[in-house]
């Protein structure tokens, strides 16, 4: 059976017997800050304050202080130039170890998680012992870029060598070249915003308002009942006088919702169904997530609530139209079950990040159909589709908000948290799936396994 | 914060204007730094007892320059009243003309310190009225003392000596810098339990220690002193404030557990977080409180319930906990904080003394339900200590406030902390069901 969606991969089956022997990556525990809305609380937070900040409440939680570890990988979507060594100038101003090595990394929204897989194959080939994953973004503090035209005056007068040379280099200067441009998180091969290309997929696949609705009420109602159950105290440390999810809105209802008025696809006329509500506002924060092999969490003796037990990342070709723009998963998923020979139903959670409420729908739409199953994912049918009650138990973006590389973050600490508790009242292993959508078609998903 | 009045008077001007105008003059406190002399200069130890010659003997292997009588003119960085055998108030005679002496060659922050029996122990009349004669004379003789020295009392019970563990530490802590802030106080030794440590710079090497309460101000300043001794530490405060917890516990290495203390599990997670990181529990630091200032007739529920379940009840609940917990067992300490409020009252606050009033309670009941596995729980009462807390009050109040001591200053966090310090340490085993005021002799409250 072929599980491939797209094309065929080089090798089919590659010989695991050339494989070193490899070990577990668990994940110890986590922290983030409460999410803030942009232009609330971190306003004047920059991603290196929000980072050294998630940093040091997981240091404090975990008695990191002064320790050297294996390495720290983080990454930002709306990145400053000058934040170049964003990851490594929040380390240093930590309470790590100064001699803790990192890097940073980006890959849009899948940013946090992509770290979380990559340490997690170092610790397994033994590479490493421990290791911080995580990642933060300020839709506040964005950088604002000068036009080209301004940019390219300023570097040549930088290589000019006389007066006169610089004068008439200065004479190219028009007005236009002094407007700063605005940070856009539009696809540049399509100029479509990521809402407006989830509103081609929301039509495609006919997701109805009221579904969509449904869905957000369902994100704010679980993360308001987990802040309630003190859930997470102690996956979190305040921030700037934050000390729950601004975006979290415990009091709404279908109906506030349903008065909301369409915001993407508009000029798909009647099909427009996505607002405010069942949308992610643009956020900042920060999250960070504590890995390490057995044998480092328990000569400190940490806490070990999951293990990173496998990986996948997707892409789609969502410039020609082939698939939608967040749909990477849709085929990432498969790939990833077929490989570790799970379905659907060996799954006690499924973490879907909510993008758009639409996004989860669509690719849960996409599983379900027969036909889709069949030509596009060479399957007998449809892929299957999930148990409602186990996704997204404790809320996701569409009511914590969507820092963008924190979001991976977040859900491998919240997910890693519900498996060890799982596992603990129910007496057996607990399995949980992470799907994380990202821009310019990209999809990163993994499977956790309760400790 | 900072006391500006203190300042001007200790500054030349200041101190000649302060004088003759006949104003108080609180003097800048020695404190205590790891590395520094025990006392600032020789120990005169006065008394004609067996208990006086041994405890000579015992200061002197601690390397102090002990004197069993005074040399004339020689200053001095305390003196020492060993009163354990006293059988009639003609008895006091002796040792206290002796020590009046001296009074003038005490240096600046010296010692007085009386060793002495309960009264409630006298076998005769005569017995008891010398043993409380004891207590009055030492009060008395706190007051007059300048120049930041302080006098304080240990009592010894029966079947204790003046060489007792507790007895020795109590002698340590009164004469080291550590009791800045402690002055005309008493404290019971009733066990030969306890033992002084091997090493006086960590007294608390090996220990874990949780503080509740501990993000901020006398919290905060417990956690790092408690470091400075050695211990391990687990620092415990409400979810809301983790952001200054976890900066503490980055400070001082210690791990943070964001946790309301009023949860029904409180003190199970806590037991649980302390053994499974690092395992095993030592001491408790109830640190925690909240004050709702209300005069009773305007007092509402939730301003009276949220001071006694965060300030007591909360502490009750965690203490069974304790106490039922298999991992509480190696001579475990308990220290909570009260407050001078619940022993003198303080307008404004029948709350907050209830619950303070409540603590001091506890502790003297609680205090033979520990003695099985060699483990105490006492209590610290703060008077006006100089926090966050204290710098709200309006300035004339607070002026007054801090004057009203023999010390004529507020207290540092770090005074409350180094009393709680010594109470969760080994020294102080034989000490049980107490409360040490750091109040620098309020002149309320007894």
């Amino acid at each position: 059976m072929s599980t491939d969606g797209q094309s065929t991969p080089a090798a089919e089956g590659s010989p695991r017997a050339s494989v070193p022997a490899t070990r577990r990556a668990v994940i110890v525990g986590a922290n983030r800050i409460p999410f803030a809305r942009s232009g609330g609380a971190y306003a004047k937070s920059s991603n290196q304050d929000m980072l050294t900040a998630a940093l040091d409440g997981l240091i404090a939680r975990f008695g990191l202080q002064d320790e050297r570890i294996g390495q720290v990988a983080a990454g930002a979507v709306l990145k400053h130039s000058r934040d170049f060594n964003l990851t490594r100038e929040a380390v240093l101003g930590s309470a790590l170890s100064a001699e803790t090595p990192v890097y940073d990394l980006q890959q849009a929204c899948a940013t946090g998680l992509e770290t979380v897989v990559g340490l997690a194959n170092k610790i397994k080939l033994g590479q490493i012992d421990s290791a911080i994953a995580g990642g933060v973004d300020s839709a506040s503090d964005a950088p604002v870029v000068v036009s080209e035209g301004l940019r390219e005056v300023v570097l040549d007068l930088h290589r000019a060598k006389t007066l006169p040379q610089r004068l008439q280099i200065l004479a190219r200067l028009r007005p236009k070249d002094l407007a700063p441009l605005a940070p856009g998180t539009a696809e540049p091969r399509t100029g479509l915003s990521m809402g407006e290309h989830q509103a081609l997929t929301t039509a495609q696949w006919k997701i109805p308002r009221e579904a969509q609705d449904e869905l957000a009420l369902n994100s704010h109602r679980n993360l308001a009942a987990a802040y309630e159950s003190g859930f997470f105290d102690d996956l979190m440390t305040p921030y700037r006088g934050l000390t729950r999810d601004g975006n979290l809105r415990a009091d709404t209802s279908l109906e506030k919702l349903a008065s909301l008025k369409p915001v993407f696809g508009r000029n798909l006329g009647a099909d427009a169904t996505m607002t405010a509500g069942n949308s992610t506002p643009l956020t900042d924060g920060a999250s960070t997530v504590l890995l390490a092999s057995d044998e480092w969490a328990d000569a400190r003796d940490l806490p070990k609530l999951a293990t990173v037990v496998d990986a996948e990342a997707a892409a789609v070709d969502f410039v020609h139209g082939k698939d939608g723009l967040l749909m990477a998963p849709v085929f990432a998923v498969p790939r990833l079950l077929a490989r570790q020979n799970l379905t659907l139903a060996d799954f006690d959670y499924f973490e879907i990040h909510e993008a758009f409420a639409a996004t989860v729908l669509s690719t849960l739409a996409a599983w379900e159909d027969e036909d889709f199953g069949r030509t596009r994912m060479g399957l007998d049918g449809a892929f299957g589709s999930i148990d409602r009650s186990r996704l997204n138990v404790n809320g996701s973006s569409l009511a914590a908000g969507h820092p963008f590389a924190a979001t991976g973050g977040r859900i491998v600490g919240t997910l890693a948290k519900m498996l060890h508790a799982k596992a603990a009242s129910t007496g057996r292993p607990a399995r949980g799936l992470v799907s994380v959508c990202a821009a310019g078609g990209q999809g990163v998903v993994a499977i956790l396994e309760s400790l | 914060m900072a006391d500006t009045y203190a300042q001007l008077v200790n500054s030349g001007p200041g101190r000649n204007l302060a004088r003759k105008l006949g104003l108080p003059q609180p003097a800048v406190l020695r404190r205590y730094e790891p590395g520094q002399p025990l006392v600032a200069g020789p120990v005169v130890v006065l008394g004609d007892t067996a208990g006086a010659d041994k405890l000579a003997a015992e200061l002197l292997s601690w390397g102090l320059d002990v004197r069993r009588h005074a040399v004339p003119a020689e200053k001095l960085g305390a003196i020492i009243l060993v009163l354990d055998e006293l059988g009639h108030p003609a008895d006091l005679e002796m040792p206290v003309l002796a020590a009046a002496g001296s009074l003038r060659d005490l240096r600046a922050g010296g010692r007085v310190i009386t060793l002495s029996r309960p009264a409630g122990e006298a076998s005769t009349p005569e017995a008891a009225a010398a043993r409380q004669g004891v207590d009055g004379f030492l009060r008395s003789l706190a007051k007059e003392l300048r120049a930041g020295a302080t006098g304080n009392g240990v009592l010894l019970a029966d079947g204790t000596t003046s060489t007792s563990p507790s007895a020795l530490g109590a002698v340590r802590f009164f004469l080291s810098a550590r009791s800045a802030f402690v002055d005309g106080q008493f404290l019971m030794v009733s066990t030969e339990d306890g033992a002084l440590p091997e090493d006086v710079e960590r007294p608390l090497a090996g220990k874990v220690a949780v503080v509740t309460g501990a993000a901020r101000g006398i919290g905060a300043q417990i956690a790092r002193t408690l470091h400075r001794d050695g211990a391990t530490l687990v620092l415990v405060d409400i979810p809301g404030a983790g952001d200054q917890l976890a900066a503490v516990a980055n400070e001082v290495h210690g791990t943070a557990l964001q946790l309301d203390i009023t949860g029904a599990d409180a003190g199970r997670r806590i037991i649980d977080h302390a053994v499974q990181r690092h395992g095993r529990l030592d001491i408790v630091v109830h640190n925690a409180g909240v004050t709702r200032d209300k005069l009773l007739a305007n007092m509402d529920q939730a301003r009276w319930n949220q001071v006694i379940n965060i300030n007591i009840a909360a502490q009750l609940r965690i203490n069974q906990a304790l106490l039922a917990s298999e991992h509480f067992r190696s001579s475990p300490r308990i220290v909570s904080v009260a407050s001078t409020s619940g022993i003198a009252g303080n307008r404004g606050q029948t709350n907050y003394a209830a619950s303070k009033g409540g603590v001091m309670g506890m502790v003297r009941a609680s205090a033979p339900l520990l003695t099985s596995n060699g483990g105490t729980i006492n209590a610290v009462a703060p008077g006006f200590i100089e926090t966050d807390m204290t710098a709200r009050i309006p300035f004339g109040v607070r002026e007054v406030a801090r004057r009203l001591n023999s010390l004529q200053q507020g207290g540092l966090p770090s005074d409350v902390a180094e009393a709680i310090a010594f109470l969760a340490s080994d020294a102080a085993g034989g000490i049980n069901g107490e409360v040490l005021r750091v109040c620098g002799q309020n002149l309320v409250g007894a």
